[in-house]
C-alpha cells in the first residue's frame, strides 16, 4: 500500500514538471535524439579453448601442423555418472556416431585444468561451459592487459559471451531426478549452470566489468553473433571495451543423441575419428561435435592507442541476415549467406577483390558446405578481376565447437592476419566436384600476405553471421 | 474437492512409500528408543557444514550463522540443508527450511524432530 502511495507520489511530482515544462516550450514534439557518431573497433587481446589444446598459440600451432582434434568418443564423455552402467553402455551403443572433439585436460602447459577452472570449491554454480569460458577470456584480457581498477573503466567495459546451448548434461541428471520421484533432491545451482547467459555473468563478476552483459544464443553462429553485437556496442558507445566471444559444452548422451536424430553428425568414420570431419571432401557425412570456448577483447579505437594496447587486427565489417528458409538446411541458392557477406563487405568500404582469406562456415554435411562454396564462388570469383582469395575450413581439424565456432573462427581469422598464415582444410583428399583449379580450398596451410579476412557463421533456424577483419596499417 | 482430493493423494504418498510411518504407537516407541542425542547431533550437523566445499571447517561451531559467519549465499543455504536432510534421514518442508540459517537452529530443530536418525 505504501509503495503504491509512493508511486502515485512520484507520478503527480513529474506530471506538474511536465505542466510546467509544456507552457514554457508549447506543445512542440522532442527533437530526435542525439545522432551518435560510429567508432572504429579493434582487436586487443584473444582467448581460447579448444580440441586442438588450452591457449591461442598450442591451438595455432596445431592447426597450422595440421594436427587433428577428434578422437573416439568414450563412456566417460557421456557424462552418465547419474546413471547406472547398464544405462551407461546400452546408451552409448544406440548412438550411431561415435566421434568428438574434446578439449584435452590435465595440468600440462596447453590442456584445460579442471581443478583452476571447473572445480573451484566456492563456485558451485559453474558449469563446464562457463569454466571454458572464464578460461578463455583470463587468457585474452591477460593478452590484451585490461584489468581495469577505476570505476569508469569498469562501467565501460562489458561482456559478450554466448553459447549455442547450456549445460544439458544437468539438465538431463535433473530430469532424472523427477523420474525417481526424487526432485528434493535437486539442487539450488540447478538454473544458475544451464542458463546460457550465466558465461558472460561469471566473467563480469570475475573481473568486476559493469558495461553491457550480453549473450546472443543463434545456434552455430551465435560466435559471431557475440563479437558482432559487442561490435556494435562500442561503435554505438556503450562501451569502450568488450569482452567477446563463443563457449560450448555440449558434449553428453542427450546432445549428442539429438544431433544424431537430426542426421548432422557424421556416422561413417567411427573406426578412424580424425578422418570423421572432412569439410569440402566427398567423403563428408556430416559434422563432428566440438567443443571450446573462444574470447576477443575488442576496443574502441582511442581508448587502444592511448593506452598503448596491442593491436591485432580491425572490425570492418559485420554482416547479418536470415535464410526465412528451413529449421536445418540453407536454401540451395546460399542467397542467406550472400547477403551476410554482402552486409560485411559493404560496412567494410572493400572491395572482393581485396578479401584475401575466408575462414568459411563449412562444418563437413553434405548439402551445407556445397553451398557455401558455390555463395562465395558467386561474390568473390568473378571472372571480371581475378581473385587471389584463398579459403578453408577449420573445422576439419577442430570439429564444429557450435555455440563456439565463430568466435574460435574468428580468432584463426585475426591470427592469419597476423602471422601471414592461411590455415589449412584437413582431410580434404577428394574435393567435392563443385570445385575447380582456380576455385580449391587451401589443403595445406599457406604463407601469404593476409590483409582482409572474414569468417562466416551459419546457424540452425536460418541465421547467418559474416565478420570482416582487416589489418591495422594506417590511422 | 478436487484440492482436498490432491492433498489426500498427497498424504498417502508417505505411507504407501515407508509404511512403517503409518502406525502411531510404532512411531512413539522408535522415537523414544532410538532417538538420538544432542550430542549426537551436534556432531553430526557440524561435521555435514564442516563439509561443505565452500565452507571454512575451523570457523564451524554449535553457533555460526551460514551467511553471516560463513560467507554463503541463500543458494548455499539450500544446499546445507539439502544435507541436513541427508544425513538425518528428514524431509524439512521449505518453509521450515528457510528458517535455519545457523548451526545452532539446525541443531534445536534436528534435535526436536522425532524423525531424525
Amino acid at each position: 500500500m505504501s509503495m503504491l502511495f509512493h508511486a502515485s507520489r512520484r507520478l503527480s511530482i513529474s506530471r506538474s514538471f511536465c505542466f510546467y515544462r509544456t507552457i514554457s516550450s508549447s506543445s512542440t514534439p522532442f527533437p530526435p535524439p542525439p545522432v551518435v557518431s560510429s567508432r572504429r573497433v579493434l582487436v586487443t587481446g584473444l582467448g581460447m579453448v579448444t580440441p586442438l589444446g588450452c591457449g591461442v598459440d598450442k591451438t595455432w600451432k596445431n592447426l597450422i601442423e595440421g594436427k587433428c582434434g577428434v578422437r573416439e568418443l568414450c563412456l566417460e564423455d557421456l557424462k552418465m555418472s547419474a546413471f547406472d552402467k547398464e544405462t551407461q553402455f546400452s546408451t552409448f551403443d544406440q548412438l550411431s556416431s561415435k566421434v568428438a572433439a574434446i578439449v584435452p585436460t590435465g595440468t600440462n602447459p596447453g590442456e584445460f585444468n579442471q581443478d583452476i577452472w571447473l572445480n573451484s570449491k566456492d563456485n558451485r554454480s559453474i558449469a563446464r561451459f562457463i569454466a571454458y569460458a572464464l578460461c578463455a577470456a583470463d587468457e585474452a584480457l591477460k593478452d590484451s592487459n585490461w584489468f581495469p581498477t577505476e570505476q569508469e573503466d569498469k562501467e565501460r567495459t562489458g561482456v559478450s559471451i554466448g553459447g549455442g546451448t547450456g549445460s544439458i548434461s544437468d539438465i538431463l541428471d535433473s530430469a532424472q531426478l523427477i523420474c525417481e520421484k526424487r526432485l528434493r533432491r535437486l539442487s539450488p545451482f540447478f538454473i544458475p549452470r544451464i542458463l546460457i547467459n550465466m558465461a558472460s555473468g561469471h566473467v563480469s563478476m570475475k573481473y568486476g566489468l559493469q558495461g553491457p552483459n550480453h549473450a546472443a544464443v543463434t545456434a552455430c553462429a551465435t560466435g559471431a553473433h557475440s563479437i558482432g553485437d559487442a561490435v556494435r556496442m562500442i561503435q554505438f558507445g556503450d562501451a569502450d571495451v568488450m569482452v567477446a566471444g563463443g563457449t560450448e559444452s555440449s558434449i553428453d548422451a542427450l546432445s549428442i543423441a539429438g544431433f544424431c536424430r537430426s542426421r548432422a553428425l557424421s556416422t561413417k568414420y567411427n573406426s578412424i575419428p580424425q578422418e570423421a570431419s572432412r569439410p569440402f571432401d566427398t567423403g563428408r557425412d556430416g559434422f563432428v561435435i566440438g567443443e571450446g570456448s573462444g574470447v576477443l577483447v575488442l576496443e574502441e579505437f582511442e581508448h587502444a592507442k592511448n593506452r598503448g594496447a596491442k593491436v591485432y587486427a580491425e572490425v570492418r565489417g559485420y554482416g547479418m541476415s536470415g535464410d526465412a528458409y528451413h529449421i536445418t538446411q540453407p536454401p540451395s541458392d546460399g542467397r542467406g549467406a550472400i547477403l551476410a557477406m554482402t552486409h560485411a563487405l559493404r560496412q567494410s568500404g572493400l572491395h572482393p577483390s581485396e578479401v584475401d582469406y575466408i575462414n568459411a562456415h563449412a562444418t563437413s554435411t553434405s548439402l551445407g558446405d556445397a553451398i557455401e562454396a558455390t555463395a562465395i564462388k558467386t561474390m568473390f570469383f568473378d571472372p571480371a578481376f581475378s581473385s587471389a582469395l584463398a579459403f578453408s575450413s577449420t573445422k576439419g581439424a577442430v570439429g564444429h565447437l557450435l555455440g563456439a565456432a565463430g568466435a574460435v573462427e574468428a580468432i584463426f581469422a585475426v591470427l592469419a592476419i597476423q602471422h601471414g598464415i592461411a590455415p589449412l582444410t584437413l582431410n580434404l583428399t577428394k574435393p567435392d566436384p563443385i570445385f575447380s583449379d582456380g576455385f580449391m580450398p587451401l589443403t595445406e596451410s599457406k604463407e601469404m600476405p593476409i590483409r582482409v579476412a572474414m569468417s562466416n557463421s551459419f546457424g540452425f533456424g536460418g541465421t547467418n553471421a559474416s565478420l570482416l577483419f582487416s589489418s591495422t596499417g594506417s590511422d | 474437492m478436487a484440492l482436498r482430493a490432491a492433498v489426500l493423494r498427497h498424504l498417502r504418498l508417505p505411507i504407501q512409500t515407508s509404511p512403517w510411518r503409518s502406525g502411531g504407537s510404532l512411531r512413539l516407541m522408535s522415537s523414544h528408543d532410538d532417538h538420538i542425542t544432542k550430542d549426537e547431533v551436534i556432531d553430526r550437523v557440524l561435521s555435514v557444514v564442516k563439509d561443505f566445499p565452500k565452507v571454512d571447517p575451523s570457523k564451524v561451531t554449535p553457533d555460526v550463522h551460514f551467511q553471516k559467519d560463513l560467507g554463503l549465499d541463500s543458494l548455499d543455504n539450500v544446499e546445507i540443508v539439502m544435507a541436513l536432510e541427508e544425513e538425518f534421514k528428514l524431509e524439512i518442508p521449505d518453509k521450515e527450511a528457510d528458517k535455519i540459517d545457523s548451526t545452532h537452529l539446525a541443531i534445536e530443530y534436528i534435535s526436536n524432530h522425532p524423525m531424525a536418525s
